[in-house]
């Protein structure tokens, strides 16, 4: 997941489906995000790289939303509706995620136990298994 | 508040009388006995004469070793005062071989500048009387120009005189091995010089009886001159140009490690070696030959160890090779414990010294709280009270001396500083920081830490070093040059490496570019 500019980012992606949640006067989705191209990369527990700019999670409200969509802590949100999340500033992220006419977020997040994953279910088989992941090409 | 000072200054007034009057007198008896030893001249060390004790024999009962003051140390010793033992010979002959050479070479080279001196000073005023004592009547008349140049050939002449005075004729301080390359060519310089001019002046003036009085003091004034740009060669041979640091020495002493580095300019080794030996003597700790060793019980220990038995083999070299080779290979297997014992007996030593140091201290406080300065305007107030004694310094430090006595003497034995401190000389000194109002801790510092070689010398007489060099001495300093300066005890290995070139470069910092953002991290919840 080490971003090298100029070269194309390979990742193996998770689809991610949430609900939002109406709560008083706003549509919530239950978790945090920190990091974007206007913060401090080297103090981000969950990226591999430290220079890792990217949006990651970093807390799930239990039996929120998202925990319920299958969001884990530590994820990395490369897309958000179809708009890139990988080179964005942390205000941008937030508006993306909490545009009031958007009921519905697919996200599409990253972590590395996908790309094991994707490794193992490929190794003794030849089809690969039928799941939410997709390799995605930028 | 009343019965508390009369108590006090009548415990003050009995302590005083009792215990130092004795001493007084004790002290007296002993003091002319001290006085005839330190007179001897001893160069290093200072030698009590014997039996001299430092308290009443009483007060030092029970301590662990001889109430003797001095008696226990390793350095030379006189055995009485009347007979020549075997160390008296060998520092009598070390005085003689020290004192001969010094005395004639020193002033060898003064003498000879003083009178070269002298001579080109003397010479332009020769210039200008010899025509007027000898054909005064054929002269032209010379009028204001003469006088002009009368002014300032004399201005000159006293600015040579003081400059003179105040760059050569100071004493030296050292004599070097060989002769001092700068001044010899200086001297050298000075003598063809004015015997050139002289020589010019007898076949040109004095023969021909010139008549051109004013070309004649010309002729006195560029001689004057010359002498001035002489001399301000000389400066720069001498004084100015070894001031830019241009190496570095280390100095490290071969008994003890001690060590220093200095950075002088372009000096010969031999000059360099005579700045050097100033530096030392204000720099380095003073040399006690008592601290040296490992103590013996470990060193002996090692040796101990394996008793090797010869079996009767007849061929003696083989057997003797193999025997030592065989204890050596011995020791070398053994499990050598030699440094733990080292570790603890260090600690024991440091605990032991920290000790009486402690004692020390608080003694010494406690002595100079009986000691107060005398103000004059309590002299109306005390004469109805108690009359105290006023005392002069000497027999005020003789006073409190008595109690801090011991523990001084316990703590001097400890860290092996006895030889260099006698009794008399601990008075003296008690008695010059009461004369200037110092505290207890400045009156210990000389005791606590070994002081700088200086102190401990008679300046009296000469210091003898040995330059020991592999190149001529008055080749001038090089990187990677190594030269020794000896002294019968120890000595002293200098080490010369070139200071580095240095490339200074330069970065303009704009003061507007010192701007800061702050290391955001933050986190949203959605």
């Amino acid at each position: 997941m080490a971003f090298v500019p100029g070269q194309p980012l390979t990742a193996v992606v998770q689809r991610i489906e949430i609900q939002k949640l109406q709560e008083r006067n706003n549509l919530i989705l239950g978790f945090s995000i920190g990091g974007g191209i206007d913060q401090d990369p080297g103090q981000n527990p969950f990226s591999e790289s430290k220079s890792d700019k990217g949006i990651y999670v970093t807390r799930i409200t239990p039996g929120g939303p998202a925990d319920v969509s299958g969001l884990m802590m530590g994820d990395k949100i490369m897309q958000v509706n179809g708009y890139d999340m990988t080179m964005v500033t942390h205000d941008y992220a937030r508006k993306r995620l909490t545009k009031k006419s958007e009921v519905v977020v697919r996200l599409l997040v990253t972590r590395k136990s996908l790309e094991q994953a994707v490794k193992q279910s490929m190794g003794p088989k030849i089809t690969p298994k039928c799941d939410n992941s997709v390799t995605q090409h930028y | 508040m009343d019965n508390e000072s009369m108590y006090s200054a009548y415990s003050f007034k009995s302590s005083h009388s009792r215990t130092s009057r004795k001493h007084r007198e004790r002290r007296d008896k002993h003091r002319s006995k001290a006085r005839d030893s330190s007179l001897r001249g001893d160069k290093s060390v200072s030698i009590q004469a014997p039996g001299e004790t430092l308290l009443d024999v009483e007060s030092t009962r029970g301590d662990d070793r001889d109430d003797n003051w001095g008696e226990t140390t390793t350095v030379v010793t006189g055995t009485s005062v009347d007979s020549v033992s075997q160390e008296d010979l060998t520092r009598i002959s070390k005085d003689l071989e020290e004192s001969s050479p010094l005395e004639c070479r020193r002033y060898f080279g003064v003498v000879l500048g003083a009178v070269l001196g002298l001579f080109a000073l003397v010479t332009p005023l020769a210039f200008l009387a010899l025509p007027q004592l000898l054909w005064r009547d054929n002269l032209d008349p010379c009028g204001t120009p003469c006088e002009g140049l009368y002014i300032s050939l004399a201005f000159k002449l006293l600015i040579l005189l003081i400059s003179t005075w105040a760059l050569f004729l100071r004493p030296t301080r050292a004599t070097l091995p060989r002769f001092f390359i700068f001044r010899c060519l200086l001297l050298a310089l000075v003598f063809l010089f004015v015997a050139s001019y002289w020589l010019f002046y007898g076949v040109r003036v004095l023969e021909p009886r010139e008549t051109d009085y004013r070309g004649i003091v010309g002729y006195a004034a560029s001689l004057v001159d010359a002498l001035l740009f002489i001399q301000y060669l000389a400066l720069v041979l001498l004084e100015v140009r070894h001031l830019q640091p241009a190496f570095c020495l280390k100095v490290v002493r071969t008994t003890d490690g001690a060590s220093r580095f200095y950075s002088v300019g372009h000096l010969s080794i031999q000059r360099a070696a005579a700045w050097l030996l100033d530096q030392y003597y204000s720099d380095f700790p003073v040399y006690n030959p008592a601290l040296l060793n490992l103590p013996k019980s470990i060193l002996t220990r090692k040796m101990s160890a394996f008793k090797v038995y010869n079996l009767g083999e007849d061929n003696s070299t083989n057997a003797s090779s193999g025997q030592s080779r065989a204890m050596i290979a011995a020791n070398a297997r053994r499990r050598d414990n030699s440094h733990t014992e080292f570790y603890y007996e260090e600690a024991e030593v440091e605990r032991r010294v920290r000790k009486r140091k402690a004692r020390l201290v608080v003694a010494v406080e406690e002595a100079f709280t009986h000691i107060r300065r005398h103000q004059e305007e309590e002299a109306v107030v005390s004469s109805p009270k108690h009359p105290r004694e006023v005392m002069d310094p000497r027999e005020a430090a003789q006073a409190i001396f008595a109690p801090m006595a011991r523990a001084m003497q316990k703590y001097l034995r400890a860290t092996r500083q006895q030889s260099y401190h006698s009794m008399e000389s601990i008075i003296d000194f008690l008695q010059f920081c009461i004369t200037h109002n110092m505290t207890p801790k400045a009156f210990l510092e000389r005791y606590l830490s070994p002081g700088p070689t200086l102190q401990y010398l008679d300046s009296s007489r000469g210091r003898q070093w040995t330059l020991v060099s592999e190149e001529p001495v008055t080749a001038s300093l090089r990187q990677d040059q190594v030269f020794t300066l000896k002294r019968p005890d120890f000595s002293l290995v200098v080490t010369v490496t070139r200071l580095p070139f240095l490339r200074l470069g330069e970065e303009f910092v704009d003061p507007k570019s010192h701007k800061f953002v702050m290391k955001l991290q933050s986190e949203t919840s959605v």
